[in-house]
């Protein structure tokens, strides 16, 4: 019984001690792989709740993916982070207050709160308990859901496309495949035969015209 | 000492709070802007779960699924962007953001 009260303050702890120092870090990389450890300590609290496949999920989309993508852009960009510090402190007193403000409205909220005996009724699907979490998900997901999860896969498109369309450049002076013009190549324009006659060589060509 | 509903409100609560705080101490640094951003969807996830995992509903799970998907797609195209603002001008600072007029 003791146990998993134990693992919910050892994740617990860690996980808001790494969201700490992701925002108290000096090092933006630093920032980073606390973030993976805030993640990751987020992933063991979903554990803890009976919800493995979110908890893989996560580890999955959130590490594996979004953590390495800030860390690609933290590497990539030539910043002078240090720079970028110097307000630190003249804003901490009014991100204190705010923060400060939200937390005693959220624990006020929390704290004076209770579940409706009506809310059990209302429930929607409720967890079966003979199936794995994997496969409760899906059932409600594919079905119920199916609408909300096509539509979630058109925002990763969106978001696919945006962000190649917002990075992609073209650089003026390098040399690409053009397969349309390939295509388009024809031997009439392209090549053109002469008779030489022996001993007087080519006479001066006419500029070719540029093929239409 | 049995861990309930309420702790992992005060979890999420906590992470939020930390992602606004971020959010305002780092308001130069666009990166940790958005890095405090994720952590305040892991929150809103943090939550979901939680109240799916005591009200023994399984949609809360669904729902951070999808938010988890827009936290996704929103740390790509935050990112992009930033690529293209710095690449236009050689820096990530957010004041000078206001520059990019039209």
């Amino acid at each position: 019984m003791i146990l998993p009260a134990l693992f919910f303050y050892l994740f617990a702890g860690v996980c808001i001690a790494a969201a700490v120092m992701v925002i108290a870090s000096r090092n933006p990389v630093h920032s980073v792989l606390f973030l993976i450890l805030t993640f990751f300590n987020a992933a063991a609290l979903f554990v803890l709740l009976g919800a493995e496949f979110l908890a893989l999920i996560v580890l999955v989309v959130y590490v594996g993916a979004v953590a390495v993508l800030f860390l690609f852009v933290v590497m990539m960009l030539d910043v002078d982070f240090a720079a970028l510090r110097s307000g630190f402190l003249n804003y901490l007193p009014v991100g204190l207050l705010v923060a400060g403000i939200f937390l005693a409205e959220l624990l006020l909220v929390g704290g004076g709160w209770i579940i409706s005996p009506h809310a059990a009724k209302t429930i929607t699907a409720p967890i079966p308990g003979d199936i794995t979490n994997t496969e409760a998900i899906g059932r409600v997901l594919y079905t119920r859901y199916i609408h909300y999860f096509q539509y979630s896969g058109l925002i990763l498109l969106v978001a696919m496309v945006g962000a190649i369309v917002l990075t992609m450049r073209h650089r003026v002076n390098v040399k690409r495949q053009d397969i349309g013009t390939q295509n388009a190549r024809s031997k009439r324009n392209t090549m053109e035969l002469r008779k030489v006659a022996s001993g007087q060589g080519l006479e001066e060509l006419p500029p070719r015209e540029a093929a239409e | 000492m049995t861990i309930g509903l309420g702790h992992y409100l005060a979890v999420g609560a906590c992470l939020f709070t930390l992602g606004i705080l971020g959010i305002f101490i780092n308001r130069k640094n666009v990166i940790i802007i958005l890095m405090s951003i994720e952590m305040i969807l892991l929150s809103a996830n943090v939550n979901l779960v939680a109240f799916s995992a005591f009200l023994g509903d399984i949609v809360g799970q669904i729902y951070a699924l999808l938010v988890l998907t827009v936290a996704a797609a929103e740390a790509a195209i935050g990112l992009a962007i930033l690529v293209v603002f710095f690449r236009n001008r050689g820096s990530i600072a957010v004041e000078d953001v206001n520059v990019m007029k039209g």
